[in-house]
């Protein structure tokens, strides 16, 4: 197990390697000279020369890769063109944010949507299962930034229980929990309900039933055991969407994350800040992948590890 | 004995005498969402086509004089802080997200499914690198690679177009290459190459039509989801650019008077739902009526 | 059908709800299996043999189908029980075992655990005790090293010692009587005689009666005392097995016999040639008039196409549907 982990944090490194060439291509293809933009408007063209030679960009485009890497291996990201602060320090500063978010509304969206999932496809083409996949549907499509919004006018505005943005208090915390965890909970609803309705048409399904288990026993020991591995899937891939619908969420309440950060980097063109956080946003969905990885060993057998 | 089965099981279906469309077809009018997310997408083109005639005049011409008032006879879903009607400006922004959905569409279609049917068909270098490449995109989450490339590319209609393009074509990849690997294997595929026929004769004749349900499913729904991504560029200010009257930069500019005056930014955030939810409900009825395997 | 029988089945009627309609995949069904006896159930798939037996146990789903009739275990109808009772008599008094070992086991628990589990449930043994006897379940069924085997989860054992551990799951609590779906169907020939056997010396050591479906009449031949032949959703014949095999009754089971090789047969007499009933079993929801055989009967007449044809109880305590011995 311990080298299964080991092995596969080895293999993300050519995709990380692939991500750095992407950021590194990307730095080429930006428009303007990025000595020029680093120093500002103001700067003199010896200014220019300066951080010109500072950040390499007189070398070769091989060397300049290498010392590309070279720097990304010491998580020297740069320096933010706004704030002339590091950028990992900025990253560092919003990343517990965003983390905090992520996994309050994965708990969330699991906490509501696999039993939702269940009890629909337990009771097919009834009002409860119409009821889960249709909330499902209507999750699916709502714009997460347009549902923050509504839930501020009601939760804020007209009964002003919660407050409609920033940070402080668990208070703060609610809204934009609740907005990104809407949309992930549809889709492990959706999810749960087409793995257990597939699980429990199997035959071991029924073996469990022919012994004299419990209807409940058969479904949360035998059928869901067998059900979770896709929606662990899900629940992984949608990791990435909520990293997505972070960047929203978190404009929408102005919380302090790395989406927002993402966001006024890009309307500030500062690309040193935007180069830094899309490598951390890549690192994270690498990250939440190996978990997933590792949770299938736990849940399926069939799954070696060698 | 696999032979037997596979003739008696074409015979089987030349004798219902329905080909698998118009069987699929009869079953999604059968499917009251599908319908219902049908006419959902009637009127929104109904919309798009007649968004002048509907709203005569300028969207985005301002009326500072009746600047955020609320829904009136004259103006149904109220104005926004620059007193243009909203009900205006959300006809007009029909046409803005069925354009851009459209583009995104044809541009992941155009360059994803080539490469899936080269990558699936061919297998060996090509294959591992146009896959190593899906990867790499696929690192990044949907939306996190279309901003990431608005941000080289910078803000517009055209290359929100672009990104959001892209940001698809990973997903056409994968689907239609995991098509073809399912049925390069089949009997007539086989038969087909032995038989000395072009690479791209059996591409086009075999193997195209066997992928077209997927990609049709995949289409309808990656409608709804290029409309979710423009808005949600729109939203953050990184896509298409006032004054052109787009449904998320309406809500963007909307939130800010969310206290005194919400119908700015409900309003539009409506039309982006029920235009999704239009084409998600479409999307999951083909997917029920015409490849019955792949529910989910 | 004397009182003693152990499973007494009475005019069984299951029908199934679906989109398209409804319509009865067993139509008036009776039959009746005594202590310690083996049954042979006999026809094509799709004839209603495995909804029979599903039935039995209440094991089809209950919102997509209706079950009529009696089935009578030890003179108590099970259609009657309430859930919690049925609960006490599946996997222990009455218990099954499905064609698919590769799918009728959990991919994601051991062997062991589901054994034990069953054990657990009926016996009320700690898990240990539980553990421990499941176990000696795995040696009963001859499974080599059962103490290891019992920790491997099953896509780790072979086809024939998947089945083993179905049946030592299906016997972990001595039932009185065993169900078994076309135990063998989907093994290969050398493993489908040791299974067999393992069943016959099973059947001597615990006294268990034994229902075989079956669409293999030399398996039936070989396990069953008696026999009964299900044609689309009915019984058309019934006989001792071996009566049934010299003097078959029903055109249908003469069929059957008829497509079956048999060695020492000569090839020249008799039926001479290997014989296949033409056309298949009709579909459930396109049942013919009449006799429901009799578009694919030799020796059909004009009533069989009109009328369906009566139950005919004959002297020697055997039973044909067809109009022929009418």
């Amino acid at each position: 197990m311990f080298q299964y982990v080991i092995k596969r944090l080895i293999s993300t490194v050519p995709v990380l390697l692939g991500i750095s060439l992407l950021l590194f291509v990307m730095l080429r293809m930006l428009p303007g000279d990025p000595a020029q933009v680093l120093a500002g408007q103001m700067a003199t063209p010896e200014e220019v020369e300066v951080i010109r030679h500072q950040l390499g960009l007189d070398r070769p485009i091989h060397v300049q890769y290498a010392l590309f890497l070279a720097r990304l291996a010491h998580l020297d990201l740069g320096r933010s063109a706004r704030t002339q602060n590091p950028v990992i320090q900025e990253i560092w500063a919003r990343l517990p944010n965003t983390v905090l978010l992520a996994v309050l509304a994965i708990s969330l969206a699991c906490l509501f949507g696999i039993p939702a999932g269940i009890v629909a496809a337990v009771r097919p083409n009834s009002w409860i299962d119409y009821l889960v996949t249709s909330s499902a549907l209507v999750g699916i499509s709502m714009p997460v930034f347009w549902l923050g919004l509504m839930l501020v006018v009601v939760f804020s505005v007209l009964l002003q229980w919660l407050p409609a943005g920033g940070t402080g208090s668990w208070k703060h915390v609610v809204l934009p929990s609740l907005t990104l965890a809407s949309f992930v909970v549809a889709f492990i609803a959706r999810m749960t309900r087409s793995s257990m309705l597939e699980v429990l048409s199997q035959d071991y399904v029924t073996t469990a039933r022919a012994k004299g288990l419990k209807e409940l026993w058969v479904i949360t020991k035998h059928a869901l055991k067998n059900a979770l591995i896709p929606i662990i899937t899900v629940v992984g891939l949608q990791f990435g969407m909520l990293l997505g619908g972070a960047v929203l969420t978190e404009t929408v309440f102005a919380w302090p994350g790395l989406g927002r950060l993402i966001v006024d980097s890009i309307l500030a063109r500062d690309y040193p800040m935007i180069q830094g956080t899309i490598l951390v946003f890549g690192l994270l969905y690498i990250l939440v992948n190996l978990v997933v990885d590792l949770i299938y060993a736990v849940v399926d057998p069939r799954i070696r590890y060698e | 004995m696999s032979e037997v089965n596979a003739t008696t099981s074409l015979a089987g279906e030349e004798a219902v005498g329905f080909s698998p469309f118009r069987r699929g077809w009869m079953k999604l009018l059968r499917n009251r969402a599908a319908v219902f997310g049908g006419l959902l997408i009637l009127a929104y083109l109904f919309t798009a086509l007649t968004a002048p005639v509907l709203s005569p005049g300028d969207p985005s011409a301002p009326n500072l004089m009746a600047s955020l008032e609320r829904p009136s006879w004259k103006h149904p879903l109220g104005t926004d802080e620059l007193g243009r009607s909203i009900l205006g400006r959300i006809l007009y922004g029909s046409r803005v997200s069925l354009l851009i959905a459209i583009g995104v569409v044809a541009v992941g279609l155009l360059v994803g499914v080539p490469l899936g049917l080269v990558s699936g068909y061919y297998g060996g270098k090509i294959d591992f690198f146009i896959q190593r490449i899906t990867d790499m995109l696929l690192a990044f989450p949907g939306f996190l690679l279309a901003l990431a490339l608005v941000a080289i590319l910078g803000v517009g209609l055209k290359n929100t177009v672009i990104s959001i393009g892209i940001s698809m074509v990973p997903i056409y990849i994968r689907l239609v290459r995991g098509c073809v690997l399912a049925v390069r294997e089949q009997v007539y595929v086989e038969a087909a190459r032995a038989l000395g026929t072009k690479d791209v004769t059996i591409l086009r004749r075999h193997i195209l039509p066997n992928v077209l349900v997927p990609i049709i499913v995949q289409t309808s729904l990656g409608m709804g989801t290029a409309i979710l991504f423009a808005a949600g560029l729109g939203f953050l200010g990184v896509g298409v650019q006032p004054p052109t009257p787009e449904w998320g930069a309406m809500l963007g500019s909307g939130r800010a008077y969310i206290f005194n005056a919400p119908h700015v930014a409900t309003f539009p955030g409506l039309a982006i739902f029920l235009a999704v939810l239009g084409f998600n409900l479409l999307g999951d009825g083909l997917r029920d009526a015409l490849d019955p395997r792949a529910r989910g | 059908m004397r009182d003693g029988a152990l499973l007494a089945i009475r005019d069984l009627r299951v029908r199934f709800h679906t989109l398209e309609g409804s319509f009865y995949a067993v139509d008036g069904v009776d039959w009746h299996v005594e202590r310690r006896e083996t049954l042979g159930l006999v026809g094509e798939s799709g004839c209603g043999k495995s909804v029979t037996a599903l039935s039995v146990l209440r094991l089809l789903p209950p919102r997509t189908t209706e079950i009529q009739g009696q089935i009578l275990f030890e003179g108590i109808n099970l259609l009657e029980l309430d859930t919690e009772q049925l609960r006490r008599i599946r996997g222990n008094s009455v218990s099954m075992i499905f064609q698919e070992p590769m799918t009728s086991l959990n991919p994601v628990f051991t062997v062991g655990e589901q054994i034990a589990e069953t054990i657990r449930l009926h016996q009320g043994l700690t898990p240990k005790e539980a553990w421990d006897q499941a176990v000696e379940m795995l040696r009963l069924v001859q499974i080599p090293s059962p103490e290891a085997r019992a920790k491997d989860y099953p896509h780790q054992l072979s086809g024939g010692m998947r089945q083993r551990a179905m049946i030592a799951m299906a016997l972990s609590c001595h039932p009185q009587l065993l169900l078994a779906d076309e135990p063998t169907t989907a093994l290969d020939v050398t493993i489908q005689a040791q299974i067999m056997d393992l069943m016959l010396r099973l059947r001597e050591e615990m006294h268990t009666s034994i229902v075989l479906i079956s669409h293999n009449l030399g398996l039936i031949a070989e396990m069953a005392r008696r026999v009964v032949v299900m044609y689309a959703g009915k019984v058309v014949e019934e006989a001792p097995v071996r009566e049934l095999f010299h003097d078959p009754l029903h055109p249908y089971t003469r069929g059957l016999l008829g497509s079956v090789p048999w060695i020492g047969r000569k090839q020249t007499t008799g039926r001479r040639r290997l014989q296949e009933i033409p056309g298949i079993v009709p579909g459930l929801m396109e049942m013919p008039s009449g006799c429901r055989f009799h578009p694919r009967c030799p020796e059909a007449k004009e009533v069989c196409r009109r009328e369906p044809p009566p139950t005919i109880h004959r002297d020697d305590g055997r039973r044909v549907l067809c109009w022929l011995w009418a």
